[in-house]
């Protein structure tokens, strides 16, 4: 039984701190507004500007949109250490959504919607909460709704599996701003992907009800696998200026990783038809599922009422 | 777990003794040390209720996760819901230590045996009310939790130094959310003052009854649970907040509201006591709506969990 000092130093100082002082010992301090201060921004010679911008905001409209699918998972899942890790997830994504698209508007500012004269919201806010659906570059795959617990494994399972191959290439990206934002990606979709195996693992091989939950899942996100590796013309533009990834030259290596997966937890790779594009075009040129325009509204709902608010 | 089924009256005597010897030294009561069953059933009753305060208390925040206006303020919250599942979890973890589990626990939130914080029974109808919330709901909470840091039961008191530690932040953060919506918008700062308004009186709620109508105070502040009583907490509460308000530039709607030279403390008005005990009485706004959520959620999980119950037991 080790003694208990009765002074009360130790625990008043914790309200001491509220009022004033120093700021370093808050979690998110009040002093980062430019998500990108003190990196290189410089554009590498040889790379288009335009190219650069619509780029991130495909890798950044991926993490953005799946981030706010993923953190509507708060409050709702099967035990307490799940809602702890879908939110990590959730800010792991929502961190590379807000440097990607801070690059964005940094490469190329016209890409940035325009607001009144004068409104505080920062360049990357601007891109994520006036942009209309057209504009958004996301895949079709982050768009629906989570679905149950099966649903959200086997998805998470696809994405990582996709964008941890991507990033990995991404870290020698000519952009250096790219290159760091893929080394430090690589570290936390490294653990998503982790994640979603075991889990993908466990419901393959936990109990009946599991299984035929898993197999029902894996069936409802796979049509939209294949349109994670057609190259739209910006991604063979980023290719080719060395500072993006041809996503056509990921589908082997995606598709060994997830046999892998697959095989261990004695699942089929489905035989389903893929969902096709809309005049051609699919998330990448900004054709989206009907879900979407209702994801956007909720997100976009308090930051377009307020293109003057200071948030 | 605890009290030894074996012993007799007179062994029982001395270990009250000893028990009584180490409250009276402040020193700290562990797992595997005798308590009487009413103090371990007083411990149970309190950490769960603050375990499932925490639990449900991640929805009314959570409902804005999805309307944050900004990415920082996306993630600000979304990690401060997530704090609040690991606050759920320390304190889950502490209540274990007493012989229940967390099923167990669950099942009485859902059932309504065990209660939670009522302030989590009001609607979040803002996004001030995130700010809001971690001001005054937090701090209040703070100044409920931090006497508990030296609490006599040593699982817990360890649980709730950290648990202080981050609602400290949580806190920051409201209050700077607040701060710097009052530097936008005549829209901004009429919606920070609603929500002020809206949330002080539940906020002077949170301590709990007078003390004249609080029946467990003194046998727990006996046993050295808890170590101030309601109004000492709430006078504290009040006491701070003030220059805090004045600083941000908000009003409290309390016209009694007063500086008292002599006391060295501000004189305030009283809660509406009738409608404290409407909402623990399951009456308030959100009631029912807050244990459906929960119920729904760990319902839907059941599958889950049972999954992985037993791909464990094949592995194993």
């Amino acid at each position: 039984m080790p003694h208990v000092h009765d002074h009360d130093a130790d625990h008043e100082s914790v309200y001491d701190g509220l009022t004033g002082g120093d700021d370093s010992q808050w979690a998110f301090g009040t002093d980062f507004e430019d998500p990108l201060a003190g990196v290189d921004t410089t554009i590498a010679q040889g790379v288009d500007a335009s190219a650069l911008a619509a780029y991130c905001l495909m890798l950044g409209d991926d993490a953005l949109v799946y981030s706010h699918r993923l953190a509507q998972w708060t409050s709702n899942a099967p035990d307490l250490e799940d809602d702890i890790a879908l939110a990590n997830i959730a800010l792991d994504l929502l961190g590379q959504a807000r440097l990607l698209l801070a690059r964005a508007a940094a490469a190329d500012p016209a890409v940035v919607p325009a607001l009144p004269d004068g409104s505080p919201v920062p360049p990357e806010d601007a891109l994520a909460f006036f942009r209309d659906e057209a504009g958004f570059r996301n895949v079709r795959l982050v768009e629906p709704d989570n679905g149950d617990f099966a649903v959200t494994m086997a998805r998470l399972l696809v994405f990582s599996t996709y964008r941890l191959a991507l990033l990995e290439r991404l870290r020698d990206s000519n952009d250096p701003v790219l290159a760091a934002i893929a080394t430090k990606g690589v570290k936390e979709v490294a653990y998503h992907r982790d994640y979603a195996g075991r889990w993908f693992l466990t419901l393959a091989r936990g109990t009946e009800e599991s299984r035929r939950r898993l197999l029902a899942g894996l069936a409802l996100v796979w049509p939209l696998y294949d349109e994670l590796f057609r190259t739209h013309h910006v991604e063979a533009a980023a290719a080719d200026q060395g500072f993006g990834v041809d996503p056509s030259g990921l589908a082997d290596e995606v598709g060994v990783v997830l046999e892998q997966v697959l095989t261990t937890s004695g699942v089929e790779r489905p035989e389903i038809a893929q969902t096709g594009a809309v005049n051609g075009q699919t998330g990448r040129g900004g054709r989206h599922t009907e879900v979407m325009g209702r994801l956007l509204a909720e997100m976009q709902v308090v930051a377009r009422a307020h293109p003057m608010g200071l948030w | 777990m605890t009290a030894s089924p074996q012993v007799s009256a007179g062994d029982e005597t001395e270990l009250l003794a000893a028990f009584d010897a180490v409250i009276e030294r402040h020193e700290r009561i562990e797992p595997r040390d005798w308590m009487p069953e009413r103090y371990r059933s007083t411990l149970v009753r309190q950490i769960a209720q603050h375990a499932h305060s925490e639990i449900i208390g991640m929805q009314p925040e959570g409902n804005w996760i999805a309307r944050a206006p900004s990415l920082r303020r996306k993630a600000i919250l979304l990690a401060k819901v997530q704090d609040e599942a690991g606050h759920g979890l320390y304190l889950y973890s502490a209540c274990e230590t007493l012989g229940v589990s967390r099923d167990e626990l669950t099942r009485m939130l859902i059932e309504g045996r065990q209660k939670y914080s009522s302030i989590f029974n009001y609607p979040t109808l803002s996004y001030a009310d995130v700010g809001t919330i971690g001001w005054l709901v937090d701090g209040a909470a703070i100044c409920n939790q931090v006497p508990l840091c030296r609490t006599s039961y040593g699982p817990y008191g360890r649980a709730m130094i950290r648990v202080c530690k981050e609602e400290s932040f949580h806190q920051r953060q409201g209050y700077e959310l607040l701060a710097t919506m009052m530097r936008g918008t005549d829209e901004q700062r009429a919606m920070v003052q609603e929500s002020v308004d809206r949330f002080w009186w539940p906020a002077l709620m949170m301590f709990g009854p007078p003390d004249a109508d609080s029946p467990n105070t003194e046998q727990s502040m006996a046993w050295g649970i808890k170590r101030d009583t309601n109004d000492e907490l709430r006078q504290k509460f009040v006491d701070m907040s003030v220059p805090q308000a004045k600083a941000l530039g908000v009003t409290f709607p309390d016209p009694a509201l007063v500086w008292d030279e002599d006391r060295g403390h501000h004189d305030f008005g009283q809660p509406d006591w009738d409608e404290f005990t409407q909402v623990v009485k399951g009456g308030g706004p959100c009631n029912a709506q807050r244990i459906a959520h929960r119920a729904r959620a760990w319902d839907d999980g059941a599958w889950v969990r049972e999954a992985a119950t037993a791909f464990a037991q094949a592995d194993a």
